[in-house]
């Protein structure tokens, strides 16, 4: 653990100091500051966000993520050749990207609502899990990043497999669920359905954010397929847990991976 | 004492390393040397757990080494290539690499005047020169004045004033009782430094012994017509292991 605290601690002061880093967290300051004087009312705003959340955050934090891994090649050599495990190396090097990115995501979306003020009750619980959602989606897809970069000793591959993930979850898989529902129209597909939104950290995501704001409307096949199966409180955990084992899974088999690779 | 045993490595149908077994006496200098790809790298690599090996075992002072990190505490490591975090400065990766080490009170920082880097100090890596970074690289291996000294192609790169320090230092070290493994091309400088050498080609040692002798058995002048010989591929090596 001693190993890994340090190597945080350089992390911390590396990532702080680079321009991307501030303009992550000022890009989220604007988009919501940005909100508030157009769109206006808290949940209108939190709605948009989820949005803008759901497709900016699993991009951002999958191609920060592998670039990251290539950049700290020469860090990660330097490390390896000290008396330090490679366990502590990963989970430095991981816990340092995700923890700022999440950091510069909550200050950044977080701070025009303070400065706003207009927080009831209601709307900070939909807030929270909006946050909640925008980190785990970040620790989700830097663990994917971080896996990918691992493995791919090419740059120019690794960022390429990135992009394919980040469309195949956004883009493609939708897609694939509108397939599905019309080829077997005439079967039962809840559980399936069920089983290929859990199968989704960002679809998981919006169904969650959309469970709690409970706005059918838009909801979406998947959504209204989880709505009727769970109940409000379930279908939170059930996401929530999903979700924490999304960002669990690529860790383990990227440490895995990091742990056997010859430098 | 470093020793290896029968060590296997392949990089997927690439056979790098076959059959390796290599003892590296203590307070020596032992050079690995050979053609490129023959594998000096990578068992270099293999010592300091930066690769893993199929098969066979590596230990040090008794010690089994395999996938184990703590011993790295007693090796000082030189790259072919000096590769840093290239925003830190040179200050701020000094203070990184004693944090990682706990911040031993005794450093060894005499080569970091020898080839005085202080005026380099507040400047970030990615400014200086590959010379540069090689000497810094070099100041790393040496500072926490490690037993065991693995440097892979020291010299490369450094202007003759400094690559002439850097060997007084290995001299000085080696006298001091460090033991060394290094790599080089440049064989009139391995004629200087070392007194065992370990040949490999591809991924075999062909010979291994003293310097001295393995000139005088091949009859050439020096150590570059030896090795030479030897990579030429003329049967010297089997008379050799007759002997």
């Amino acid at each position: 653990m001693d190993g890994t605290a340090k190597i945080l601690k350089y992390e911390f002061h590396n990532i702080l100091r680079s321009k991307w880093m501030i303009g992550y967290a000022i890009f989220f300051l604007v988009i919501t500051d940005g909100l508030f004087r157009f769109v206006g009312t808290d949940a209108k705003v939190i709605l948009s966000l989820m949005n803008i959340i759901l497709a900016v955050i699993p991009l951002a934090s999958i191609i920060f993520g592998a670039m990251y891994v290539y950049h700290s090649r020469e860090f990660i050599e330097l490390l390896l050749s000290q008396p330090i495990g490679r366990k502590n190396i990963y989970w430095g090097i991981y816990c340092g990207l995700s923890l700022t990115l999440s950091a510069g995501f909550v200050a950044g979306t977080g701070l025009p609502f303070l400065l706003e003020g207009v927080i009831d009750a209601e709307y900070l619980s939909a807030l929270m899990l909006l946050l909640t959602a925008g980190v785990l989606l970040t620790w989700i897809f830097t663990a994917l990043a971080f896996w990918i970069a691992v493995r791919y000793e090419d740059k120019v591959k690794g960022i390429g497999a990135a992009m394919l993930i980040w469309m195949f979850f956004t883009v493609v898989y939708d897609g694939f669920i509108l397939l599905v529902i019309y080829w077997f129209d005439d079967y039962p597909l809840e559980p399936a359905i069920i089983g290929m939104s859990l199968a989704n950290p960002v679809d998981l995501a919006r169904v969650m954010l959309l469970l709690k704001f409970n706005v059918s409307a838009m909801m979406g096949y998947t959504g209204a397929v989880f709505h009727q199966f769970f109940s409000a409180s379930t279908g939170l955990g059930v996401s929530l847990s999903v979700l924490i084992l999304w960002a669990v899974t690529p860790f383990l088999l990227g440490l895995r991976y990091f742990q056997k690779k010859d430098f | 004492m470093i020793r290896i045993q029968s060590l296997e490595k392949h990089y997927q149908k690439l056979h790098v390393l076959k059959s390796i077994n290599l003892s590296v006496e203590p307070s020596k200098i032992t050079a690995i040397v050979g053609p490129n790809s023959a594998g000096k790298s990578t068992l270099i690599k293999s010592i300091l757990g930066l690769v893993f090996p199929d098969r066979g075992d590596i230990s040090i002072n008794g010690e089994r080494v395999n996938g184990r990190w703590d011993y790295r505490r007693k090796i000082g490591y030189m790259p072919q290539l000096a590769r840093f975090p290239e925003n830190l400065t040179l200050k701020e990766l000094l203070a990184l690499v004693r944090d990682l080490r706990h911040h031993p009170d005794d450093t060894d920082m005499e080569l970091f005047e020898v080839f005085n880097l202080g005026k380099e100090w507040d400047k970030p890596i990615r400014t200086l020169s590959g010379g540069t970074r090689q000497k810094v690289s070099a100041v790393i291996a040496f500072l926490f004045r490690p037993s065991i000294l693995i440097l892979d192609e020291p010299t490369a790169g450094l202007d003759p004033i400094a690559s002439s320090n850097l060997k007084d230092k290995i001299l000085k070290e080696r006298d001091l009782g460090k033991t060394f493994i290094l790599t080089s091309h440049i064989m009139s400088e391995l004629e200087e430094l070392s007194e065992h050498i370990v040949f490999l080609l591809e991924g075999k040692i062909f010979f291994e012994g003293l310097t001295d002798e393995l000139v005088r058995y091949t009859g050439e002048r020096n150590l570059e017509r030896a090795i030479a010989t030897l990579m030429k591929g003329r049967p010297v090596w089997t008379e050799l292991q007759k002997s």
